[in-house]
Order: structure tokens, then sequence, then C-alpha cells
């Protein structure tokens, strides 16, 4: 996936400016920057979910306004920080969504099979047939990743999946995103608040300031003392926890 | 399932028998008017609560039914403008005006709803109730002003004493749009979710959205034509068998006008007991019934606390009755 030269505006205000970086295949990376920086607005760029007002999102060498939905939505899903899904529906009729790119409204026993990896994968086994709005905001969190998992795509976006979530849920939420990708080999895009869960799950960091890219590399190359005081006015100590950087800030 | 179903066919059975008894023994009637009016009984009680389920799924909201969101009141004044302008007109060329019109004004009050974001659920029926008496409003004035209201009253208040064999066989037409809503179940709850999410899915929201509407005015404005204006079904049923069943409308399509065809029958029954040998319009019986159920299906929620309801939306309820109480007077 290759963003080149994205612009967005709003009402006269240009809230995106000149994002250009590339995705590379089977990493977690993360989107940072403070609040209004536009990585939220990235993200639903490269989804598909806005159209921008100018530059490119090439997926799969096409440009992604280009794709037919319905093909993109078997490639590409993704979770937005707004489903407050009011329905009274089960977490496996949930779930059974994922599929519905791909079958339509026909469940094949295929289908069911995968429904049933995805919802074992999250450990939902035991909510199966609870109602979502019964659950807790984790477990609901995690039935709506399930059927991410279910719609089996090469790449996820996922829109602050630790947002609403306590440490418990949100680390757990993290190590997830982690097996995501190393064990079944997707490509993870994340908007984050907390540049320690980035710095620590992700493999690459795009740190965003005022709609531009300050700073786009490697954990390594973008969690450093001068990079985050710059991208967040405030000053940082980054230490070395684990072999990874940690970054304090007051 | 199997009991709801026994009942029901339990009602066919005795009806028809009490009917045949009681009167001269014709098959004629039975076949004239005994069996359009459960036809049509049957297919009202589908296609209302039907027409409910699908706009409280779309919009997301579950105070939304025909009468909630415009489209009886449009069907109406389509059905106005038929009289008037086209005074020989056909009960099918009335009931294309009534779709066009149901069509309309559901769509514009969606379109209505959707620019104009409310943060109370209970604002979108009050602006919804109010759209409909606004054209309800125009409605009466023209037909004040070129002497309709007599036969515009009997599409006011919805009774089945006029179906009858060649009049009634629009309400057929809810037949094969329940099919068609069921087949297209699963977009209507992806839409329901929310635009992000149908498009994740790879669902064209608008298309979907509006495609729903149009079922939902269609298989109202079938009824309007033939039977008059029906309200309440379309708020209660659905409610109710999500209360027990769930929001997957493919598994509560079924029982929905199942219990739909059940309720709409059990009224009709009572409106043909109460004041035998005369009877009372099914509207009337629905109306008091419905808002007996409504206050205790509020009260259910308030008990389980499913959704905080707040004192505004008894309010609501009260006004909600106020209007239906004209309505029938």
């Amino acid at each position: 996936m290759i963003i080149k030269n994205l612009l967005k505006q709003y009402s006269g205000k240009t809230v995106v400016d000149g994002v250009s970086f590339e995705i590379p295949k089977g990493k977690v990376v993360s989107l940072i920057g403070p609040n209004g920086a536009g990585k939220s607005t990235v993200m639903s760029m490269i989804s598909r979910l806005t159209s921008p007002d100018g530059g490119i999102v090439e997926f799969d060498g096409k440009d992604i306004t280009k794709w037919n939905s319905k093909d993109l939505s078997k490639k590409l899903a993704i979770l937005t920080q707004t489903n407050n899904i009011q329905m009274k529906l089960t977490v496996r009729e949930l779930v059974a969504f994922g599929r519905f790119p791909h079958s339509g409204s026909k469940i094949t026993s295929e289908d069911e099979k995968i429904i049933d990896d995805a919802i074992n994968y999250m450990e939902l086994k035991e909510f199966e047939h609870r109602f979502i709005d019964e659950l807790s905001g984790g477990q609901r969190q995690r039935a709506l990743i399930a059927m991410v998992i279910a719609q089996n795509t090469d790449y996820i976006l996922l829109d602050e999946p630790t947002n609403n979530l306590d440490i418990y849920h949100a680390t757990n939420m993290m190590k997830i995103v982690r097996r995501l990708c190393d064990e079944l080999g997707k490509t993870v895009i994340l908007v984050l608040h907390e540049i320690n869960y980035a710095a620590f799950y992700s493999d690459y960091i795009c740190a965003f300031k005022d709609g531009k890219v300050s700073k786009f590399g490697t954990v390594e190359e973008v969690i450093t003392k001068e990079n985050l005081s710059h991208i967040y006015n405030v000053d940082f100590e980054i230490l070395n926890v684990e072999g990874r950087p940690l970054s304090i800030y007051y | 399932m199997l009991a709801a179903l026994s009942v029901f066919v339990g009602v066919i059975d005795v009806t028809p028998k009490k009917l045949l008894s009681g009167n001269i023994h014709q098959l004629e009637i039975f076949v004239i008017s005994r069996l359009p009016r459960l036809l049509a009984i049957i297919c009202t009680g589908m296609g209302m609560s039907v027409a409910g389920l699908i706009m409280q799924q779309l919009c997301s909201n579950k105070f939304i039914s025909p009468t909630t969101g415009a489209t009886i009141s449009s069907a109406q004044f389509g059905i106005l403008i038929a009289l008037v302008f086209m005074p020989t007109s056909t009960l099918w060329s009335r009931a294309i005006f009534s779709f066009a019109a149901a069509i309309i004004g559901t769509w514009i009050f969606v379109w209505f709803i959707q620019k104009v974001q409310f943060k109370d659920v209970v604002m979108v029926p009050l602006v919804g109730i109010m759209f409909g008496n606004v054209i309800g409003g125009i409605t009466s004035f023209i037909a004040f002003k070129y002497e309709m209201t007599q036969a515009l009253s009997s599409w006011l208040v919805g009774h089945f004493s006029l179906v009858l064999k060649g009049r009634y066989e629009i309400v057929y037409l809810t037949v094969p749009l329940i099919i068609l809503a069921f087949l297209f179940a699963n977009h209507f709850n992806i839409v329901g979710m929310g635009k992000n999410f149908s498009k994740n899915l790879g669902v064209p929201y608008n298309v979907v959205l509006f495609a729903g509407l149009t079922i939902s005015a269609m298989i109202t404005a079938s009824i309007v034509v033939v039977v008059g204006s029906i309200s309440y079904i379309g708020l209660i049923v659905p409610n109710i068998v999500t209360i027990f069943k769930g929001d997957k409308i493919r598994g509560t399509l079924a029982d929905t006008a199942l219990f739909g065809a059940i309720f709409v029958l059990l009224c009709d029954i009572i409106g043909r007991i109460v004041i035998a040998p005369y009877e009372l319009p099914i509207e009337l019986v629905i109306g008091v019934l419905g808002s007996l159920i409504f206050i205790a299906l509020l009260f259910y929620c308030l008990k389980n606390g499913r959704k905080s309801i707040t004192l505004s939306e008894i309010l609501n309820l009260s006004l909600f009755k106020n209007t239906k109480g004209e309505n029938a007077a």
C-alpha cells in the first residue's frame, strides 16, 4: 500500500496536507500524533471511508477509490472507533457478518468453520450466543475483532482499538494485534494515542503533526527524545525496557 | 413457534365457521367477503409489522414505524391527490399515486433525520409525527376544499368492512415485497449498523437504505389503499419480537410477520364481537390495545434497563396517543 500526497480539507481548512508513506506488508504500523494531527483522517482515507481531496492511495497497484467496494472488502477491513452498535445481535451473528463480502447471505459450512475459528481465536466461545449489548466494552471490542478476523483480509485497519479499555484489556488488545501479524501474517495499521503501546507492539511508526508526516520509520528511528518533544511539544525521557524505547512524559 | 402457529390456524378455523352458521348457509359469502377479509387481515398484519421492522432496522431507531415515519400520512395524501385530480381513477391508479407519495414522503423524512443528527432517539419519531401531521393537515385542507372529506375518511380510519372480492387484491403485493425484504435481510442489518460498518463489508449504504425504505413504503401504501390507516402494529410487533428474538432480521422476519398477522386477527375478532352485529373499525381496537401494550413495553424496558428510557419518552407516548385519538375520532 503506497500513500502519495494525500490532501483533505474540511470547509477550507486543510487537515491533511501532502501525506506520503508506504506501508510495508505483513507488519504492524502505528499512526501516532497529537489530537487533530490528521491521523484518523488519513486512516479513513486509506480505508476508502472518506475520499481524499488530492493525492492517491495505491492498494495492490490500483487507486483505492477505483476498487470495487465488494472486492476491496475481501482484502481490507476497517474498524472505526465509533462502533456503538445498539443492535441485539449475538456474538456469533456479528462475527458471521464478517463472511458477508465472501458469501453474501449464504453461509456455507466452510464459512461456519471460519466463524468458529475466529470466535475461538478471540476466546469468545462462552459468549457465542450472548447478545453483544449485554457484553462489557472489552468483550464487545473482541467480538468486533473476531468479525474482522472472519472477514479474513490481508489488511486490518483499527482506529484507536484501545480507546475506552482499561489497562488489562488494552494490553490484551495490543497482544492480539501482534498475534494477528505474527501468526496470521496480516498487515495491521493502527491509530494509537498511547505512545508506549505503539513502541512496544508495532514494527513501524508514522508520526503526524499538523496534518503532515513528521517522521516515518522503525520504532527506534521514530521514538527518540527529539522527535517526540517536537511532535507533542512536551518534554520526553526515553528509557530502554526489554530492548524497546519506553517514553516518559510529564 | 408451533404453538403460535396452532393458535393462528385455530383462529382461521373458528371465524368462518361461526359466520357460516350464523348467517345464511352460503358459501358465496365466504368466498366474496369472509375469505378476502381474512387474507387482507393476514397481509395487513404481516405487511405493517415487516414494514416497521425494516424501517426500525435501517434507521437503527426502535421508535420509527410507518406511523411515526410519515409513511401512512404520505400514502393518504397520494390517494387524495388521485381522488381530486383523477375522479374516475381506478383502485390501481390510486395505488400508484399512493405508492409514489409514500415513497417520497419516507425518503424526505429519512433524508432529513440523516442531515440533522439528533442526539436523542426520541426526537426522531417526534419529528416524524410532526411531519406526518403536517402532511395530514395539508391532506385535510385539500379534502375540505374539494369536498372530499367524506370519501377520504374511509382511508383515514383503517377498517376491514369494505374488503370484498375485487376490491382488495392490491394487498397481495405485500407478499412478494416481504419475500424481497427477506432476501435482503442481511443487507438491512448491515446498513443498520452504520455507514462505516457497511462500507467495510462492501455494502452500498445509500442504495440499500433507500431501497429498503422503498420496500416498506410500498408495503404500507398497498395496505393503506385497501384498508386505510393502521397504526401501532409497525411499532409494537417488531419491538416485542426483538425483545425475545434479537435483531437479526433473517431470524426475526418470519416471527414478526406471523405475530403481526395474529395480532391483527385478534383485534379484528374483538372489534366484531364487542358490538356485534356491528363492528368497530380495526384502527380503534388496535389503537386501544396497541397503546396499552406499548406502555407495558415501556415498563418492561424500564425494568430491564436495556435502554435508558426517560420521562420525555413517556411524555412522547401520551402525545402519540392523543394524536391517535384524534385520528380515530
